[in-house]
């Protein structure tokens, strides 16, 4: 049952707010090394299950493993080997308001490493830099910059500690197509370089088309569906096939067939 | 990894090669290993002058990521800034992909950062912002009249709902405290003036001592502070963060001015309620009063009653009534205000707030102190 190149192990996860369930057994592999999308309508659980596999918040049953290790029941401490080991992207960036970009992403440096504060700035420029930020964006408040740029401050922060798993939620939304663009392209460039394992959850189909090895379809309390984007496209169930012959699934799916 | 990295075998480290010019990488490049690998570049070059041509052999890394990654494009950069020539051997694919990323996006040359202020620069700032600060609350009072004066020649365009509803939170819901707060504040003064007026024998003046000093000074006092603390801060932070979520922006667009919305119910509101307010606490504080009188100093209900129906005069009374409207205006206004200067992030929402009590605090006490000087002036 246990895949060896499993990175995180979703078995029979359920899921209920109160009288209304979110989940009902929803099984789930991500692979290392695979760029893995999470789609589905507004308010299927996408973000929940985020959530859950981050430790911030419970399912009322089932397992969530990863790297091999149960995720569910920790504490905060028991959470924290792996939480060195995963990078973590909010929709709206949570930056530290209070602190600059260098600083946020110094913070994450300086509670889990022991560099002497040359090395730590210059590693924290870097990871600004890695995010295609200007050089002189290290030293703005959150506040001071564009939605565009605080998403790549909050990837910058996310990719601190060189994480092997790395986690955005919406990494796009909110963004004009260019910007969205030149994030697709780093998702692959990450991937690439670092080897890492991507998760993320996204209505952007550009970013599905271009950037993600295998999806997933949340919906009905399940997953309908995992694959491919092409394979997907292929699928029968009335929800995939809305979403991906909407007039824009069609755009983005004839795009992505022209560019290849 | 934490295995490999702690074990001195698996150590990251770079070593010069046995022929001149060859530098051999061995380990894992990572993050928690790049302090080590760093003495280690600088250990290698200290060493022997190198010849114009290096070649960097990276067989051995195990692992290289983005620090580590680093830490060698920053050599190579280095030793081509002094005019050798670097060449990579046994470097795989992958590593090649991330030194050509990362070599891609740093910029070629560190940005100056602008050196701190001086302390005269920082003396000369603060003032300036202080100064600033005045002169946009006495703008905010402005504006505030105006928009007062237009919604009074318009009464049917007021928020008379919004001004009910701060009638209640500010108000009404303030009456446990306040009250509270009072009685005990008639107590504290009845005990100490107890003890003196024993002893001189005049039990009976602990009804004009407890009277007039609540009623003229303590009483308002009392109720503006407790109000500041709790309603000015409340106002701050809700138009706080209202800016913050672009939500007076909104209003603005949709053509409802945010001072007739936010600010005018606010004043009207805290102009009412504040003076009733006053004259519970008032009476509240009496009532602590002539309860620690009975208990210390045997003076009755009825017999501290009459004689302060003789001691306290209604001009007395009048006063501390009067300085509520000005404390109700001070407090609405420095919420408000404070609420407007939020600049958009969380952090300063918890700021203007903070500033919000201490100023509305302030400005409160020295109004006070100003009404006292003028009514010894006038006499009163």
């Amino acid at each position: 049952m246990s895949d060896p190149d499993a990175i995180i192990e979703i078995r029979d996860l359920n899921t209920r707010f109160g009288a209304q369930v979110v989940h009902r057994d929803v099984n789930l592999t991500i692979r290392r090394g695979e760029v893995f999308a999470l789609i589905g309508g507004s308010g299927c659980g996408k973000s929940t299950l985020l959530r859950e596999i981050l430790m911030l918040q419970a399912p009322v049953s089932g397992s969530i493993r990863v790297f091999g290790q149960e995720v569910i029941g920790r504490n905060d401490e028991a959470a924290l080997p792996l939480r060195q080991r995963w990078g973590m992207m909010f929709e709206r960036a949570a930056l530290f308001s209070a602190l600059t970009v260098r600083e946020n992403v110094l913070l994450v440096l300086r509670e889990h490493t022991h560099l002497d504060t040359a090395l730590a700035n210059e590693i924290a420029d870097l990871k600004i830099a890695l995010t295609g930020l200007p050089p002189d964006a290290g030293s703005k408040y959150p506040n001071e910059l564009s939605g565009g740029m605080r998403k790549r401050a909050a990837l910058a922060r996310a990719l601190a500690l060189d994480p092997e798993l790395l986690f955005l939620d919406e990494p796009t939304a909110g963004l004009d197509p260019m910007s969205a663009t030149g994030i697709d392209a780093l998702v692959r460039q990450l991937r690439d370089a670092l080897g890492l394992t991507i998760m993320m959850v996204t209505h952007d189909l550009d970013l599905l088309w271009n950037a993600a090895d295998r999806v997933a379809v949340l919906g009905e309390e399940r997953i309908l569906g995992v694959g491919t984007m092409q394979e997907l496209a292929e699928m029968n169930h009335p929800v995939i096939h809305d979403y991906f012959y909407g007039p824009r699934g069609r755009g983005a799916r004839e795009q992505a067939w022209n560019q290849r | 990894m934490s295995d490999s990295t702690s074990s001195p075998f698996f150590a990251a480290a770079i070593y010069s090669g046995n022929t001149p010019g060859f530098l051999c990488c061995a380990g894992p490049w990572q993050l928690a290993e790049a302090q080590a690998i760093e003495a280690h570049i600088a250990a290698c070059l200290q060493g022997p002058a190198l010849p114009i041509d290096i070649t960097i052999d990276t067989q051995a890394v195990s692992a290289l990521d983005t620090s580590g990654g680093w830490l060698l494009h920053r050599l190579r950069r280095n030793l081509e800034a002094i005019g050798h020539r670097v060449h990579f051997t046994g470097l795989r694919p992958e590593f090649a992909a991330l030194l050509d990323l990362i070599a891609l996006r740093t910029a070629p040359a560190p940005v100056a950062t602008t050196p701190p202020p001086g302390v005269l620069a920082r003396i000369g700032r603060a003032v300036w912002e202080s100064g600033q600060g005045a002169l946009g609350l006495l703008s905010f009072l402005g504006e505030s009249t105006l928009a007062m004066a237009r919604a009074l020649r318009h009464p049917r365009r007021m928020r008379w709902r919004a001004i009910v509803y701060n009638l209640q939170t500010a108000g009404v819901a303030a009456l446990p405290i306040t009250g509270l707060l009072s009685f005990l504040l008639g107590i504290v003064i009845a005990y100490q003036g107890a003890e003196q007026l024993r002893r001189v024998g005049a039990n009976i003046y602990i009804a004009d001592l407890v009277g007039l000093s609540m009623l003229r000074e303590l009483s308002p006092l009392i109720t503006a502070i407790i109000i500041a603390g709790r309603s000015g801060s409340a106002y701050a932070a809700q138009i706080g963060t209202l800016k913050v979520t672009e939500e007076i922006d909104a209003l603005r667009t949709i053509g409802i001015g945010s001072f007739d919305l936010l600010v005018l119910p606010k004043v009207i509101a805290l102009i009412i309620a504040l003076p009733l307010l006053t004259v519970y606490t008032d009476v509240m504080g009496i009532l602590g009063g002539m309860v620690m009188a009975h208990a210390q100093l045997d003076v009755g209900f009825t017999t501290f009653i009459d004689r302060l129906d003789a001691a306290v005069s209604l001009t007395s009374f009048m006063i501390g009534i009067g300085k509520a409207p000005v404390f109700a205006i001070i407090i609405a206004l420095v919420g408000c205000y404070q609420g407007f200067q939020v600049n958009g992030s969380a952090e300063s929402v918890g700021q203007q707030t903070t500033i919000s009590v201490v100023q509305s605090i302030f400005l409160v006490i020295l109004v006070d102190a100003m009404f006292s000087i003028a009514f010894s002036w006038l006499k009163l």
